[in-house]
């Protein structure tokens, strides 16, 4: 890259970020998040000991974005295969990267479990209300009254119950050190989801338990919406049932 | 060296530990709940990690992150919990990361009971989960057996790169016989250079069972049936009791083998040249064994607990050279050594 005289340079790739173009729709929160997880990983100077768990839903190419040792989980596996990698090295730093099918659904033994457990794992969550990469379908963490494939007039509760609010469960569990709901829908709510990201990796590398991260993310493909409609459709809508905030922080880190 | 009494659990349980199992992954369930209580007590002792999961299927991934980082690692259940471990298995021989899975079973299906059985035959043997693979699967019928094998496991899986399970019955997990632990040393085993060990002055490592581009998945999975093409050739493990001379062959396996020894004892008594072939390694599974004793003997009894599941790879083997008869008892029941004499007896008198 050509370097000009005289001026600073003050943005750049993070390196533990790879330079590929990703598979994500324009409008997608995953890059904004991949990029987050990779600054953090960098200012933290961890990449050399930090482990990747992908997930099945739209995040399962993760693998194919950051520069780290990864593995490529089955559906909502991922807690319990980061388990596995972390009881064999206490001393790596690792993460898994779950969507709201695998880690609200499928997976949500493994998940809270870990939590259960104190698991020295972080998981960034990334709440869509919707399936991605099946192309729509309702999620637990679809609202009521959300349109999906698979809820065509609506989720109705009489049918499909209610959307299921992760970081206030976890929130309740001993094991669980630090729980934090963020967003990515604009620069305000990127600047915060990067510091609930570094206080979870903080809380992993000082060994206090479970620390997970929640994202609410924005899917204009499957909610039908532009891009700028989706993120303030998050701002609007989503956050009135999933409110931001950090529910739990151990008080080291305070 | 010392002799120790032990149940079979117990001795499969430091069988490991003494092969350089660090980790064990696992959840309750009987007939096999001596192996995770044992090493509840005992990998502390080594400095190795004990974790009873939330579930059969959690487990089966803690074993996937284990193995995939490198360590020594096995988990244990029975039938029902084995079931939930399937799709578990499938990623892990997807992924060609070694570990051992105890399966002591029980009677199903379903809950079924907890008696011995010898009813997963299929499922060890034919894949279990879904896709294109094979475990490579023991089959002790002593505790001694039950020592030796769990020792050679650990080496075989990572020799191969492949899931290694060991299949008891309920007999196996629960009988108590004096044991002797003595680990062979381990034969040169491949470098373990793919493992997540965090990426330090390397290439970031991967470990994935996804392969889109079918034509990669294909060679992927050649790749796999090349490995169980080697063992197939290399790893065949088979006992033969009296059939040199033998009129009239018993195939079993497990415990059914040591009932079919004194039923063969008491044939003899009675005059009939009766031997056992025993398979040892289900898959591979010793089809020259029996495609070699077809040519001279014209009669085998396959007697299983089950309804009939390792007589299939017998008549694979036999192809159609010897009538091969089923003897069976499901649902916990054991065929007792005179049902054997008695189907034997009925077999050799049978004008074919």
């Amino acid at each position: 890259m050509v370097e000009v005289s005289g001026l600073e340079r003050v943005f750049s790739r993070p390196k533990s970020l790879l330079p590929v173009v990703t598979h994500y729709c324009p409008g997608c929160g995953h890059g904004i998040t991949h990029r987050l997880v990779a600054e953090v990983i960098d200012e933290l100077g961890i990449r050399e000991r930090t482990v990747g768990v992908a997930p099945v839903g739209c995040a399962v190419l993760l693998y194919k974005y950051l520069d780290v040792d990864m593995y490529e989980a089955a559906h909502g596996r991922a807690p319990a295969i980061a388990t596995g990698c972390k009881r064999v090295h206490p001393d790596l730093v690792v993460f898994t990267y779950q969507g709201d099918g695998d880690f609200a659904a499928i997976g949500t033994a493994e998940s809270v479990h870990a939590a259960v457990r104190g698991e020295r794992i972080t998981t960034i969550f990334i709440n869509n209300a919707i399936y991605g990469m099946t192309g729509g379908q309702m999620a637990p963490t679809t609202l009521v009254g959300q349109k999906t494939t698979t809820t065509p007039m609506g989720r109705m509760v009489e049918r499909a119950g209610y959307p299921i609010r992760m970081s206030e469960m976890l929130a309740t569990l001993d094991g669980a050190a630090y729980i934090a709901r963020v967003a990515v829908s604009s620069a305000k709510y990127v600047v915060q989801a990067k510091r609930a990201i570094r206080r979870a990796f903080e809380t992993q590398l000082k060994g206090l338990g479970y620390s997970m991260v929640e994202v609410l993310s924005h899917c204009p493909t499957d909610w039908h919406m532009t891009p700028l409609d989706a993120t303030l459709w998050v701002e609007e809508t989503m956050m009135k049932v999933f409110p931001l905030g950090e529910f739990k922080v151990p008080k080291e880190l305070v | 060296m010392e002799k120790k009494f032990m149940n079979g659990n117990e001795a499969i349980a430091e069988a490991a530990v003494q092969a350089g199992c660090r980790y064990f992954f696992g959840y309750p369930i009987t007939p096999q709940n001596e192996i995770p209580e044992y090493m509840s007590k005992r990998m502390p002792e080594v400095g190795g990690v004990y974790l009873q999961a939330e579930s059969e299927v959690a487990a089966i991934y803690m074993v996937f992150g284990a193995a995939g980082a490198g360590g020594r690692v096995m988990t244990s259940s029975s039938s029902p919990g084995i079931s939930l471990k399937q799709e578990g298995i499938s990623y892990i021989a997807a992924a060609e990361l070694p570990c051992l899975i105890v399966n002591i079973m029980r009677g199903g299906p379903g809950l079924g009971g907890i008696q011995p059985s010898q009813s997963d035959y299929f499922q060890a043997t034919k894949g279990g989960g879904h896709g294109d693979y094979h475990l490579l699967v023991l089959a002790p019928s002593t505790v001694q057996e039950a020592v030796e094998l769990t020792m050679d496991a650990f080496d075989l899986a990572d020799k191969y790169r492949n899931p290694v399970m060991l299949l008891g019955d309920g007999y196996i997990g629960q009988m108590m016989e004096p044991v002797v632990f003595e680990k062979k040393p381990s034969p040169i085993l491949p470098a373990k250079d793919w493992t997540i060990t965090g990426a330090k002055g390397r290439k970031a490592n991967l470990v994935k069972t996804l392969n889109l581009d079918p034509v990669i998945l294909e060679q992927h999975n050649l790749k796999i049936q090349h490995k169980l093409q080697e063992m197939a050739r290399n790893e065949v493990r088979v006992e033969h009791y009296l059939t040199d001379d033998a009129e009239v062959i018993i195939a079993a396996y497990g415990t059914v083998a040591r009932i079919a020894k004194t039923a063969i004892q008491i044939l003899r008594k009675k005059g009939v040249r009766a031997g056992l072939i025993r398979p040892i390694t289900l898959y591979p599974f010793p089809y020259k064994a029996f495609e070699d004793i077809a040519s001279r003997v014209k009669k085998i009894l396959v007697a299983e607990m089950s309804l009939g599941q390792m007589v299939e790879d017998v008549k694979l083997g036999v192809c159609g050279r010897a009538h091969v008869r089923f003897y069976g008892r499901t649902g916990g029941m054991v065929p007792s050594y005179e049902e054997l004499v008695m189907e034997t007896e009925r077999l050799v008198k049978e004008a074919l």
